[in-house]
């Protein structure tokens, strides 16, 4: 039987909205504070969704060892205490969280243990993303 | 079509132990969590049931219904109980976050009347948890 399961990571990483689109006015403009030039951090909350078939000798979708390891090795140690801005996905993209929540999806999509479903990245208690490679959300 | 979830609680113990693998292969995959001895979740449940609203009552489903549907079918066998001994299930299926769900799933889709059930998802921590959607 096919079942979806979400675990719950943190990572800190600071950034800076800036877009070479806008003149300096139109970047104050459209990103505020996020415009500030020395950037700011936040505590991101990232939920990463697995959907599989639940095997029958283990009961589980996926070996939860290395959905762990995988997200630590390619999400929370590249991006953790980071600045996202001087990260390569973002030489040329603003690191909003939308774009983040997109190359997020890129990264763990390659997990091999387990189809990636969606991810929500939480930003702030009052702001959360979510991405499922462009599919609609199944509520 | 108007969806409604009724959250619940409830405590349980169990361990994860598959008589197949190796301890060594146990140890590793399974974790913390097989040890013999057991080891309790405060899980939380939150059960979506979907329907549309009756024009009588304003109601998708009697929520006083689903509570008491809930109570007597899965709350009553599973809250203060180690599955792996007290739930007939779980005697031979590993009582992990994916196969409790669909337990309960199981439970209750076939008791309740009005609506129908959408999802059936389980938190075993709040960083932890399982959805189910009754697909094969
Ligand atoms: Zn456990």
């Amino acid at each position: 039987m096919k079942a979806y399961l979400t675990r719950r990571y943190l990572f800190s990483a600071s950034h800076r909205l800036h877009s070479p689109e806008f003149s300096d006015s139109e970047n104050r403009a459209v990103y505020g504070k996020c415009n500030n030039p020395h950037g700011h951090g936040h505590n991101y909350t990232l939920e990463v969704t697995v959907a599989g078939q639940v095997d029958a000798k283990t009961g589980m979708i996926c070996d939860l060892v290395q959905l762990d390891t995988f997200v630590h090795q390619e999400v929370l140690e590249r991006f953790g205490h980071e600045h996202l801005n001087a990260l390569p996905p973002f030489a040329d993209a603003v690191p909003t969280t939308e774009n983040l929540s997109v190359e997020l999806f890129r990264i763990l999509s390659r997990f091999p243990q387990a189809t990636l479903e969606k991810i929500r990245l939480e930003e702030t208690m009052l702001n959360s993303f979510e991405y499922a490679g462009g599919a609609e959300l199944k509520i | 079509m108007v969806y409604l979830t009724r959250k619940a609680e409830f405590s349980a113990s169990h361990f994860y132990h598959n008589p197949e693998f190796t301890p060594e292969e146990n140890r590793r995959l399974f974790g913390k969590c097989n040890n013999p001895n057991g080891h309790g979740h405060n899980y939380t449940l939150e059960v979506t049931v979907k329907g549309e609203v009756d024009p009588r009552s304003g109601f998708v489903v009697d929520l006083k219904q689903l509570k008491q549907v809930l109570e007597r079918e899965v709350l009553s066998l599973l809250d203060h109980r180690f599955l792996n001994k007290e739930v007939p299930e779980f005697a031979t299926a590993i009582p992990t976050t994916e196969n409790l769900a669909i337990s309960i799933w199981q439970k209750l889709q076939p008791k309740l009347e009005v609506a129908r059930l959408h999802r059936v998802r389980l938190y075993e921590t709040p960083d932890l948890f399982v959805d189910f959607y009754g697909e094969p």
